[in-house]
Order: C-alpha cells, then structure tokens, then sequence
C-alpha cells in the first residue's frame, strides 16, 4: 500500500536553513545538508528545499549545496526557489536533486510547466502554490504571499496539473505559522477535483493535524518545518502515531 | 570491477553515482560506446520521457549498444520500461528486450497519477532481493506501468498489482529507484554489485 509521505522542509537562505513565522522574521534553524542526514535518517519521506533567497547569482550556490545533500541522503528531495526555466531545472537534476519544484514563474507564464514536463517528465516537476482565503475564495499568492493574482486556487492547480505538473505543494498561507492544523477543508477539496498527488503544508503544530491532514484533508503527503526543526514533533513517534491511527506509513 | 551508469538526456543520472559511491564504488558516467560495451556491469537510469528518451539513444546508435549487452545490465524507472517493446507514453517503440508493454496508469478517486511515494515490495524472485527486502518499502515515481508476467520478479500495488521489478536473462530492472530507496535499496544495489559478470 502506497505510505503516506511526512516531508520536512527546510528553507534555506544564502545555504543556511530558515523558517518564518507567516513568511516573517526568518530564525536560523542550522546547516542543511546535516539536517538531510539526521532527517533521512529518522525516517522522513522525501525532504523539499526551499531557496527564498534564491536569484541568478546564488543559483550556484545553491547547485552546490543540492550536489552536497545528494552526496549524503539516500530518500528523494525536491529543491525549489525562483526556478523559470529548462536550464534552472537542468543545472538542479545535473546537482542531484529529484524533483524541482516552480510556483511564481509558472503562475505568470504557465506555458514553462508544458515546456518542463515534457523536457524532464512530469515525475519531477513540482507546481507550488501559496493561496489565502479572502471573502470565502481562495486566491493564489506570490512571493511568499507578498503579491496577491487573481488566480483561483482550485482552477489555478487544475490547470497546472492538465498542463503537466506531478503533483501540487499547496501551502495555506492563513494556517501557515500559526501550529492550529492544516487547511483541511480545502485540501480535500483539492484532492478530489486533481488528478496528480496533493502535498498539504502549513499548520502543522501537533501530531493530531497530521492525521487529519491525511484522513480530513485527504493528503498525499504533509510538510511541515518548524515542528520538526525545533525538535517539537520527531518523526519517529510521528511515524508511530499515525501507524496507530490505521495511516499508512513507512516505519 | 568497472561500473558505467549510461549518462543520457534524463535525470536521476547524479543520484544513481552518488548512490554507488556511498556503496564505495566509483562509477564511469558514458554515452561512449566502447566504454559501455567494456563494463563488466551497466546501469541504465532514467527519470525522464520515454519517446524524447528513445530519440536521444537511437541518434546515438545506443539502442543497438544496449541490446547486445551480455553483462549484467540494471535498468532503473524509465531505464525498466524503455528494455520493454512499447510504451503507450508518446506511442514508442522501446528497446524491446523484454517483451512487455508499458501502460499508463487511469487514476481514480484517492488513487493519483504519477505513483508517487513509498510502496511495498512483495513476491521477490532472482539475485537482486535478498529476503530481508521482502514487504520493505521502496520509492516510486512515474506515471506508466509493466503488468505482472513471466519476468516479473517484485510486485507492488497500486491502483492494481504491477511489476516493481523484471528480469529477463542478464537484464535486471526496477520500477522503484533504488539509490532513493533507504537502506533496502542499498542492499539491492549491492546485490547488483555482487552478481557474477
């Protein structure tokens, strides 16, 4: 049976690792490459890497630190940050990354998500979106929620998935920081109308949000930071716990 | 004992040599030929599209070159399927050398397209499974799929049963990935390593 995926992130800027709280006041949480190891090692599905930092004259930096983490950790990654085109996407699988993953450049020229999938596969190409409820709607944002679109989450993400994207990092900006839980309801939503796996990020504060990420929500996999950086939840007893609940997970 | 991963137009290439150097083995990553055929074991990797994929080899004369390999050979996610006949991704023509047909998967409620994750293996047959492997989970990611047959040497379900992985004379292949796979599927490289060339 396919397991559900628990995915630490770690955002990382200028080759350290961050976490905001609500996308703000960014806290050193440490090196990231022995982050990978001791997180692969505790079990984590799957690790995303998020370059917030990330611009043209970092993108070797970043290749770098992708190069070091692949060298170490024997479970996939994902790496994403200001990712736009095939040679970004190139240089990051060259390094050693699994997937990459793409969110504003996707959502100002969507064509790049037909033009990616069809040069590396839809296996590894990531879409990520930031969307925040306003007046019951549920809206895309860019730059990490700094830039509000008029793009509807639900037809945004259906039409990223038709053209091509392997599954979907929704991150709810309303729930993200605030350890309450992740945004069910809406996931759920999501998971029934697309076609390709659904990451729910953002909430994340217990044990308890993450089973019903996965039973509520109806999630592929979950994400979260802060509870795993800060040594609030261990994967392990994570593990453990969803094992309890009936969820089906790699132990 | 020289290791050549076949370094061709897709993914993946990166994390199959780094998977082997944690193995202590250095590989030789070629699209040369002679440098193929002289290998006393080859890895064929691949994330990547298959009719895009087979294009690149055959501009290459690289299909021919893999056909005639008689040491053993690990074909890995797109690298299992393209050793098949046919590939309903892009309508293609496969390398054929083991005859089966790449199918994609239909989705349906809860169970996405690709098959994405971490999936167990079961009912292991041949050199690359040694027995503790048996119910591991191993990781996935891809969107076609091998039906069970006679050269199906691991099972896993997803949507329906299907082949993890096939065996056809000296031509090993994995659906999973496993230099991504954790500890089981070190060992299963490691079994690779191991086989009499």
């Amino acid at each position: 049976m396919l397991a559900k995926r628990i995915i630490p992130c770690l955002d990382i800027k200028d080759g350290r690792t961050v976490k905001g709280v609500n996308f703000v006041d960014l806290r050193d949480a440490g090196d990231p490459v022995e982050q990978a190891q001791i997180y692969s090692e505790q079990g984590a599905d799957e690790l995303v890497f998020l370059d917030i930092s990330a611009t043209h004259e970092k993108r070797k930096t970043l290749a770098d630190l992708v190069r070091r983490v692949a060298a170490q950790v024997n479970i996939p990654f994902t790496v994403g940050g200001g990712i736009s085109t095939v040679s970004d996407v190139a240089l990051l699988l060259e390094h050693g990354a699994d997937k990459v993953s793409i969110n504003s450049a996707a959502v100002r020229n969507p064509a790049v998500i037909d033009e990616l999938a069809s040069h590396f596969g839809s296996q590894c190409i990531t879409v990520t979106v930031d969307a925040r409820q306003i007046d019951q709607a549920w809206w895309i944002h860019l730059n990490g929620g700094r830039i509000a679109t008029d793009r509807r989450l639900q037809e945004w993400t259906l039409e990223a998935a038709d053209r091509g994207a392997g599954e979907i990092l929704f991150t709810s900006m309303d729930h993200d920081g605030t350890k309450g839980g992740f945004a069910n309801t809406i996931t759920a939503e999501l998971a029934r109308l697309l076609p390709i796996p659904i990451i729910a990020s953002g909430g994340a504060g217990e044990m308890q949000h993450f089973a019903d990420a996965f039973v509520k929500g109806q999630a592929d996999a979950a994400l979260a930071a802060s509870v795993f950086h800060f040594n609030e939840i261990s994967i392990p007893d994570l593990k453990t716990f969803l094992h309890q609940k009936n969820i089906p997970v790699r132990r | 004992m020289k290791i050549v991963i076949i370094d061709y137009n897709a993914g993946n290439v990166q994390s199959v040599r780094f998977a082997l150097e944690r193995l202590h083995v250095s590989p030789i990553l070629t699209n040369d030929p002679e440098i193929i055929q002289s290998a006393d074991k080859v890895i064929f990797p691949g994330v990547g599209e298959a009719g895009r994929t087979m294009a690149w080899l055959r501009e290459r004369d690289l299909d021919k070159v893999i056909r005639n390999l008689t040491q053993p050979v690990l074909g890995i996610c797109l690298g299992m399927q393209l050793l098949c006949a046919y590939s309903e991704e892009a309508d293609t023509t496969c390398l054929g050398i083991i005859p089966q047909k790449v199918r994609r998967f239909q989705a349906r409620a809860g169970e996405k397209v690709p098959h994405m994750g971490w999936n167990q293996i079961y009912n292991l047959k041949g050199a690359l499974f040694p027995s503790e492997v048996e119910q591991k989970y191993t990781y996935f990611v891809h969107s076609y799929y091998v039906e069970p047959g006679p050269f199906t040497t691991a099972t896993t379900d997803y949507i329906h049963p299907f082949s993890a992985a096939l065996q056809k004379d000296n031509f090993y292949a994995t659906q999973f990935h496993p230099e991504k796979s954790g500890d089981p599927g070190s060992l299963i490289l490691q079994e690779f390593l191991k086989l009499r060339t």
